[in-house]
């Protein structure tokens, strides 16, 4: 977990740390019990190979938000508070694919009290796959005083 | 994708755009299990959610990650009393069945973030359509998009998320 990023240190055309896990077939169930998602082809092989044409059990959409998550507060630190979220699905995420996330910052505002928002563009690939494109938008400190997590009402407009 | 609503709808169907359907509660308190559970799923270390001093100083005390309101009103895949699977977005269902469209696929999925939710939490889940699109030929089939949300308020009446999903819903051509 990095330190808490602050907005100064943004700047828009900025890459984010690449990050790469390998993805296993615990990864995909653990993360579909834990976002209680039940559907038979985040867990069932044979559903999804025999009934959904699908190569093996896939991941999630709701625990690959948690993922970008993640990878966003990494970077930002506990003190960043994402704002907002969207996502475009475009292929699956399988066992035994290494996902990559890749983020650049397409634009820096600054915020109230003393914060501020980075627009993010992230692409999660696996090998030659693009899987999902990814848009976020997540609240960061300007001063080492500030805090995201604080801001209320008319001061939260992400 | 659907921001102008055709004028070829049934009635009925048309009459749901803006209002609110499905009201409904989370059926238990909001709990760090799941979000335990979450975190090591994605191996995410951040320590608002595993250590109280640093939940306590930077949020207040205890929450769950923004990403997991959906979690909340989730169904049980199984509850006394049920005999079918209960679906999460009945509305997108409504809309399939309505409109004679039995395939359909999610294209965008935005989310809003409001007030953090907090352990102990009682979420109440409200779906509203905003809009139909015209017939429209695309490369899985003919249909139709819709927009619709689905509005997460806590138990003080606070936002918490707004979900905006894009459908598509078709017959193979």
């Amino acid at each position: 977990m990095a330190a808490n990023l602050m907005l100064g240190d943004v700047k828009e055309g900025q890459d984010l740390p690449v990050l790469e896990k390998l993805v296993k077939p615990v990864t995909v169930v653990l993360g579909a019990m834990a976002s209680r998602d039940w559907r038979p082809q985040h867990h069932d092989y044979q559903f999804a190979v025999n009934n959904n044409g699908l190569q093996d059990i896939i991941m999630n959409t709701p625990n690959l938000a948690a993922w970008f998550e993640r990878y966003l507060t990494d970077w930002t630190g506990p003190k960043g508070r994402l704002g907002r979220i969207k996502f475009r699905m475009k292929d699956s995420v399988y066992p035994g694919d290494t996902m990559q996330f890749a983020g650049k910052v397409t634009g820096v505002a600054r915020g109230a009290k003393s914060t501020g928002w980075v627009d993010v563009k992230i692409e999660l690939t696996a090998g030659p796959k693009g899987c999902v494109s990814c848009e976020a938008r997540i609240c960061v400190p300007e001063t080492p005083d500030a805090n995201p997590w604080k801001l209320k009402g008319d001061d939260w407009k992400p | 994708m659907a921001n102008e609503s055709a004028t070829d709808l049934p009635a009925e169907v048309q009459s749901w755009i803006g209002q609110e359907r499905y009201t409904e509660q989370t059926s238990f308190p909001i709990e760090m299990g799941y979000v335990l559970t979450t975190m090591s799923a994605t191996q995410n270390g951040n320590p608002i959610y595993w250590e109280e001093k640093a939940a306590k100083e930077i949020t207040g005390g205890w929450i769950t990650p923004p990403t997991m309101v959906s979690v909340w009103f989730r169904p049980h895949d199984w509850s006394p009393g049920r005999t079918e699977p209960a679906v999460p977005l009945q509305l997108h269902f409504d809309l399939k069945a309505k409109l004679g469209l039995p395939e359909a696929v999610m294209s965008d999925n935005t989310i809003v973030f409001g007030e953090p939710i907090r352990p102990g939490d009682r979420l109440t889940t409200t779906q509203i359509l905003y809009s139909v699109s015209p017939l429209k030929k695309t490369k899985l089939g003919t249909g139709r998009f819709w927009d619709f949300g689905v509005r997460v308020v806590n138990q003080k009446g606070e936002l918490c998320a707004e979900e905006r999903y894009t459908g598509f819903g078709y017959n193979r051509d």
